[in-house]
């Protein structure tokens, strides 16, 4: 504890790092997860399809789809990037897929017997109700996403694996106790954040009003 | 507004991609202003005959005219904002409030906020929902008749010409459904409103309609005014569906010695 203790600053820098290279990539990974879910989520086969092929990525070893994607892309922040952008694909797209198949059939039939376009049942009415589910993978992928990221202090991404990859080196148990302690807080604080956003949807929807 | 008129031709269609015709070459005219019931026991195709009109389910085959224009030629989306829906099930929106909810169609329409606001205060009063207690209530908060009601309200917001209603009452009970059988009769009569009402309730269907159409494994079995259907029926089928009970039995003698 005592390296977190003298050098505040330093893993406090490092934390950052880290959470903007989750933060990118969990946006990245949405961008690409809530179009990918919302498309299949209708169509029973091309959900167990996509979300099979997701489940297949989500179990290769992180150590080797890292050290491949560092033979694609180089080292830095790039192969840990794209790592946590497929590792985040599963949880993300099963869960939009689960969300939107939770919708009450009534109100979906109301929906286009009453004239909305797709899109407009999409906005005004599957995603508002699939919202809470969405935030609960959304948080579940988090949560891995800053464990997995440690991961990046082999491929030179920075972050809290840094300190962790120094200590490891060096024979410091003290910085890979410093990493560890301040990437489980980080992925305390975001769980907690997540959950309490996640709760405000799920009570917020009930209330919601639209213009 | 008046209503408009529906034309069905050959009309055949199936359920969910099966195999069977669950609708088989029916035709069907629809006067503007008129209330038509469709009747028979589940499986008959009524339902699956009523979501052809705003194209849930397709044409297999045959053809529907919306006063007189094909609605194939029509922007499925565009053509059921002007056409009213409402089901069994109800299917309000569980995160909007009941206002929202009514609110809907003319929305999608683009009616400005105010115009908006009156009208949803005016259908919840039309229902006998009083604007200040049920405005901003949520569905969960609605007893199975305030959420019948409420549906109704949002299926005739826009001012639709036409109506389809699947049930609408179907889980009430026979107080409640009797009061709201009651109030939708005369909102259509007096807005002139073209109405097709599917049940499986012969009483309900004698009390509301203008004609009945029976329907029986897809087809029409016969499609006249309630009285004549008494006194009258087109076959054995369509007299036992409308004998289960003593009170139309005893209707029947009457309509017989008119």
């Amino acid at each position: 504890m005592s390296y977190l203790l003298a050098h505040p600053a330093r893993v406090a820098i490092l934390a950052g790092a880290h959470l903007a290279l989750v933060a990118a990539a969990l946006g990245t990974a949405l961008l690409i997860a809530l179009p990918l879910g919302l498309a299949i989520a209708r169509n029973e086969r091309a959900s167990r399809t996509v979300i099979g092929v997701l489940g297949a990525l989500y179990t290769i070893p992180s150590l080797a789809l890292l050290a491949l994607l560092v033979e694609v892309v180089g080292l830095g922040p790039a192969p840990i990037f794209v790592a946590l952008v497929i590792y985040a694909q599963f949880v993300l797209v099963r869960n939009v897929v689960a969300g939107v198949r939770a919708v009450d059939p009534a109100q979906r039939d109301a929906a286009v017997g009453m004239g909305m376009s797709a899109l407009q049942r999409i906005r005004r009415v599957e995603l508002p109700q699939a919202l809470p589910v969405i935030v609960g993978g959304v948080r579940i992928a988090a949560v891995a996403m800053i464990a997995l990221a440690t991961l990046g202090g082999y491929v030179g991404a920075g972050g809290l694996g840094s300190l962790i990859f120094i200590g490891f080196t060096l024979h410091h148990t003290d910085e890979i106790v410093a990493g560890s302690v301040a990437a489980c807080s980080l992925a305390i604080a975001v769980d907690l954040a997540l959950r309490l956003f996640e709760r405000f949807t799920r009570s917020h929807q009930q209330v919601q009003r639209e213009p | 507004m008046s209503g408009a008129s529906i034309r069905l031709q050959g009309v055949s269609a199936r359920y969910d991609g099966a195999a069977q015709l669950a609708v088989n070459d029916v035709d069907l005219d629809v006067k503007a202003g008129e209330f038509i019931a469709l009747v028979g026991p589940s499986g008959s195709g009524k339902s699956t005959l009523l979501r052809t009109v705003n194209r849930l389910v397709p044409l297999a085959q045959g053809n529907i005219e919306l006063d007189g224009v094909d609605i194939m030629t029509l922007d499925p989306v565009e053509m059921r904002r002007g056409i009213g829906y409402a089901i069994q099930a109800v299917g309000l929106f569980a995160h909007m409030d009941v206002a929202t909810n009514i609110a809907i169609v003319p929305s999608l329409l683009g009616w400005d906020r105010m115009r908006i606001d009156e009208r949803v205060d005016d259908m919840l009063e039309l229902v006998r929902l009083d604007p200040e207690q049920y405005r901003n209530r949520r569905p969960s908060e609605l007893s199975g008749g305030e959420a019948q009601r409420v549906g109704v309200a949002r299926a005739l917001a826009a001012q639709p010409r036409a109506l389809l209603m699947d049930e609408p009452f179907g889980a009430l009970d026979a107080i409640v459904r009797h009061t709201l059988q009651r109030e939708l009769q005369e909102i259509v009569r007096s807005a002139q409103t073209t109405t097709l009402f599917v049940t499986h309730d012969v009483s309900e269907s004698l009390l509301l309609a203008d004609r009945i159409a029976v329907l029986r494994d897809g087809r029409i079995e016969q499609c006249a005014p309630p009285l004549e259907i008494l006194a009258h029926p087109a076959s054995d089928y369509v007299h036992e569906l409308f004998a289960a009970d003593e009170a139309i039995a005893r209707l029947r003698e009457q309509a017989r010695r008119e």
